[in-house]
């Protein structure tokens, strides 16, 4: 044996044992990549974790509180698009039908962005034309009497009623979010987190939105 | 990114708007980026005037073990059975793919480096990489810390990471935190020691109101002691009983409401676990009535105009320490902020604009003299760049700082139209340090990367782009670039949903290898996107020749003083210290035409004569080197 050669076998003795002692510190303790670490609470120690452990999302699965969230949401957002499809034939102000344009281009994608996350989590995914008068009502949405006196309305009536009965439906998705939040263990899962917050972000801004419309035709 | 911001009237403005991305191609040659094959692993590639040097897969423990993800990139298909399974991924009604549900609880996001490293964030944490060369990056230590977004920024052995989903934990567990008020919920600011790069050790976490969707490590020329962040929280309010220093609502009703402010956070370098809000400054007030909420209320900006969100938060700020100076990209506005007190910025000028939807960040030049401002229409997870998008919507602004106010110059948008697959709108970019001009590279998230000159503001140009498929033909899986960032050379891509990508630009009649090298030559120790220092150039034949392309690219140089000046650099080149015996004779060569460019430069004007200058000092400077 050559002294390069004993030197060559006295590495891969030495990294052998280094694997060995990076495998035992590893719960897997049958890879030896770079490690996989956890730290503590501020000022803890940081202690060495398996992949499993660190992709473990068993605790982070949507509850039948997210799903009922998405579901719900649906058919709020259907009502939406519903009051939204009365609007070009009853009203004759540009703002109020650019108004409902958004709403119509908003929530359907919405509707669709919902559908999907319900889908890839195996939960049922009601139809984006799902009539609110088919399940429960979620807070804020109109109920049949509601409806059918917007339906009828015309004008400047129309608009007030408009506005009055789309911002107490926007506070209703309000409502589900802060119910949503207030559900131990839901709100959790990365997805839902960000879709609940910017429904509140976004329906705050149109009820403001909306606040202004109402008053100026008030003050008309 | 946020999730659904801000959709707005794209399909009412499409028909409206005069030059949509398709037809902005105007180019000769094809696009390559139109048509890309879909795939997480194998989709098709387009590339100009940059290579991939290295892709890296998320690392284990940071995918969804559902996802097909460590496998070598599947074999080759037969025609038919794609074409069969294209078929069927067309249909309106295909099953989603459940392994695609948890994507965003792994999603790589924004990039920090320190030294030969680049620590890259996640909803679940961070990845540390071994970068010493760069085309074969290697994995250092995976840290699990979830609550996402994972922001990062480093300091020293500091490293400081934002937290803001509910689920976010003191101690890093990954079990989320079930009670709607508990003392194990974090959301706020981490911050980490990373002496140790095998074990960082979490020493302090701040908790904030809204938590910390981003944050901006903001240093003071003035204060060697500390160290501080703007942390900007977008989330819901938490409750008082979780957080006493918190209660949210309209600031009619309530004057404390923890929106419309920002977290500033003192960091003693020395005892970072003393770590603490110093301030909550009120930067949105209107300085007469006081009002706290005093910037863009929310709303369109009249018929036909983009829905812009109120401003009660910033989503990030980039602070300019060394001119004293921070950009706020503030959902409705962007600012410009006063910090040459960190603890108490003050605002010297708000924007608006109507084709943007929420301000999202902020980029300056290294002159200090522009700001490029991000609009994040659609928030990161839509495909807001379609080929009917008001081109002008999800895109760059760029203003020039004129006496400390904003002054609009133009827009910047990707200019290739991408697939309803694909997540696009604009996102983080950072310098590419060319001497003499404005360059930058941003990540456009499923758009792929686009490098981009902005030094005429008015008139942004592309240099080079990177983009592959859409993740999947049938259904948009968020993906995609969250930031490309340049470092020493090279730029790096953290992928939401794949990993990592090193490239290195190559010349083309836009760039040329001198200014490739120019850019390569500045070395930096550490990069934190939000915190620019302003980089020097080393007085180098390479900077030098990159001003010299400049000069004869825009044909402001004569032939023969350009010959000259080559010469003259060859020469120096040749020189290989003040030993040489040519040394003296160079560097009194090189002086010589210094003298004569200076007057040169004394009879043009504008970015000529600046490069003039530049070139001017820049050979002074070598043959300083030569003596």
């Amino acid at each position: 044996m050559t002294v390069d050669a004993a030197h060559t076998v006295r590495r891969a003795a030495l990294a052998a044992a280094i694997a060995a002692i990076a495998a035992a510190g590893c719960k897997t303790g049958g890879t030896s990549g770079p490690p996989i670490v956890q730290p503590g609470a501020p000022g803890q120690s940081t202690r060495v974790i398996d992949a499993k452990t660190a992709s473990d999302l068993s605790k982070i699965q949507p509850t039948a509180a997210d799903v009922q969230f998405m579901q719900g949401m649906i058919g709020h957002h259907a009502q939406a698009l519903e009051m939204a499809a009365l609007l070009p034939s009853r009203t004759s102000r540009e703002e109020m039908k650019l108004l409902a344009k958004r709403i119509e281009i908003s929530q359907a994608d919405e509707i669709k962005m919902m559908q999907q996350w319900l889908r890839n989590h195996g939960a049922a995914a009601p139809p984006g034309d799902a009539h609110a008068h088919h399940g429960p009502l979620m807070p804020g949405m109109l109920t049949p009497e509601e409806m059918s006196r917007l339906a009828k309305a015309k004008g400047v009536e129309f608009d007030r009623l408009f506005l009055e009965l789309m911002i107490k439906h926007h506070d209703g998705a309000l409502v589900m979010v802060q119910q949503l939040f207030s559900t131990p263990g839901a709100g959790q899962e990365s997805d839902i987190y960000a879709f609940a917050s910017d429904v509140d972000a976004d329906q705050r801004m149109e009820i403001d939105r909306m606040g202004a419309m109402l008053a100026q035709l008030t003050s008309r | 990114m946020r999730s659904v911001r801000f959709l707005s009237v794209a399909a009412l403005m499409a028909f409206a708007i005069a030059g949509s991305a398709e037809e902005r191609q105007t180019s000769a040659r094809p696009d390559p980026r139109i048509g890309l094959k879909a795939g997480l692993k194998d989709a098709g590639q387009a590339a100009r005037n940059l290579e991939v040097v290295a892709t890296m897969w998320k690392p284990e423990g940071f995918f969804d073990p559902k996802l097909p993800a460590g496998e070598p990139t599947p074999p080759e298909k037969d025609p038919k059975e794609q074409e069969k399974e294209e078929a069927e991924a067309a249909k309106p009604d295909a099953k989603p793919d459940p392994r695609y549900a948890n994507m965003l609880s792994f999603a790589n996001s924004d990039l920090a480096f320190s030294g030969n490293h680049v620590f890259m964030g996640n909803f679940n944490g961070f990845n540390i990489y071994d970068i010493s060369k760069p085309h074969k990056p290697k994995l250092v230590t995976s840290v699990v810390c979830p609550g996402g977004q994972g922001d990062l920024s480093i300091h020293g052995n500091i490293l400081v990471m934002s937290v803001e989903q509910t689920r976010g934990r003191l101690d890093c567990g990954t079990q989320g935190v079930q009670a709607t008020v508990s003392a194990e919920r974090f959301r706020g600011v981490r911050i980490f020691d990373i002496s140790d790069l095998k074990k960082p050790k979490q020493v302090a976490a701040v908790q904030t109101c809204r938590g910390s969707h981003t944050h901006t490590l903001v240093t003071s020329p003035a204060d060697k002691e500390n160290i501080y962040v703007y942390g900007s929280g977008t989330g819901t309010v938490r409750a008082g009983e979780e957080l006493s220093i918190c209660s949210g609502g309209d600031p009619k009703d309530n004057p404390n409401t923890a929106l419309f402010s920002i977290d500033v956070i003192q960091i003693p370098i020395a005892a970072p676990e003393k770590a603490r809000i110093v301030n909550r400054p009120r930067i949105f007030a209107d300085p007469k009535t006081g009002a706290i909420s005093g910037l863009w209320p929310g709303g369109t900006h009249g018929p036909g105009t983009q829905k812009t969100s109120v401003t009660n938060q910033c989503h990030d700020i980039t602070v300019f320490p060394e001119i004293g100076l921070a950009a706020g990209a503030c959902s409705g506005n962007g600012i410009l902020l006063d910090i040459s007190d960190p603890v108490k910025p003050v605002r010297l000028d708000h924007v608006d604009d109507k084709n943007f939807a929420y301000w999202h960040s902020a980029t300056f030049n290294n002159d200090g003299t522009k700001v490029l401002y991000t609009d994040e229409w659609g928030g990161g997870t839509r495909p807001r760049c379609l080929a009917t998008d008001n081109p002008a919507w999800g895109a760059d602004a760029i203003f020039d700082i004129v006496d400390r106010k904003l002054k609009f110059g133009g827009y910047y948008k990707l200019p290739v139209a991408q697939t309803e697959q694909e997540n696009c709108v604009a996102h983080n970019g950072s310098l590419i340090p060319v001497p003499g001009r404005d360059i930058m590279v941003q990540a456009w998230y499923q758009g792929g990367l686009s490098v981009f000159d902005f030094t005429d503001s008015a008139k942004p140009v592309e240099i080079a782009f990177f983009d592959r498929g859409p993740i999947s033909a049938k259904e948009l899986i968020t993906g995609g670039y969250w930031s490309t960032y340049w470092y020493n050379g090279y730029i790096y891509g953290s992928e939401i949903a794949r990993g990592i990508d090193v490239f290195k630009l190559t010349p083309s009649e836009f760039l040329s290898q001198n200014e490739i090298d120019a850019a390569a030559q500045v070395r930096s120790t550490v990069f934190n996107a939000q915190q620019q220092p302003r980089v020097a150039w080393p007085a180098t034949t390479a900077v030098a020749r990159a001003y010299l392309d400049q000069l004869t690219r825009s044909k402001s140089i004569q032939a023969e003083r350009a010959a000259a000046v080559n010469t003259a650099l060859e020469r120096a080149d040749k020189t290989r210290s003040n030993k040489d015996k040519q040394a003296a004779e160079v560097a009194t060569q090189l002086d010589s035409l210094s003298v004569q460019l200076e007057a040169d430069a004394s009879a043009a004007s504008g970015r000529d004569a600046a490069r003039l200058r530049s070139l001017a000092s820049t050979i002074k400077g070598r043959a300083a080197n030569l003596r």
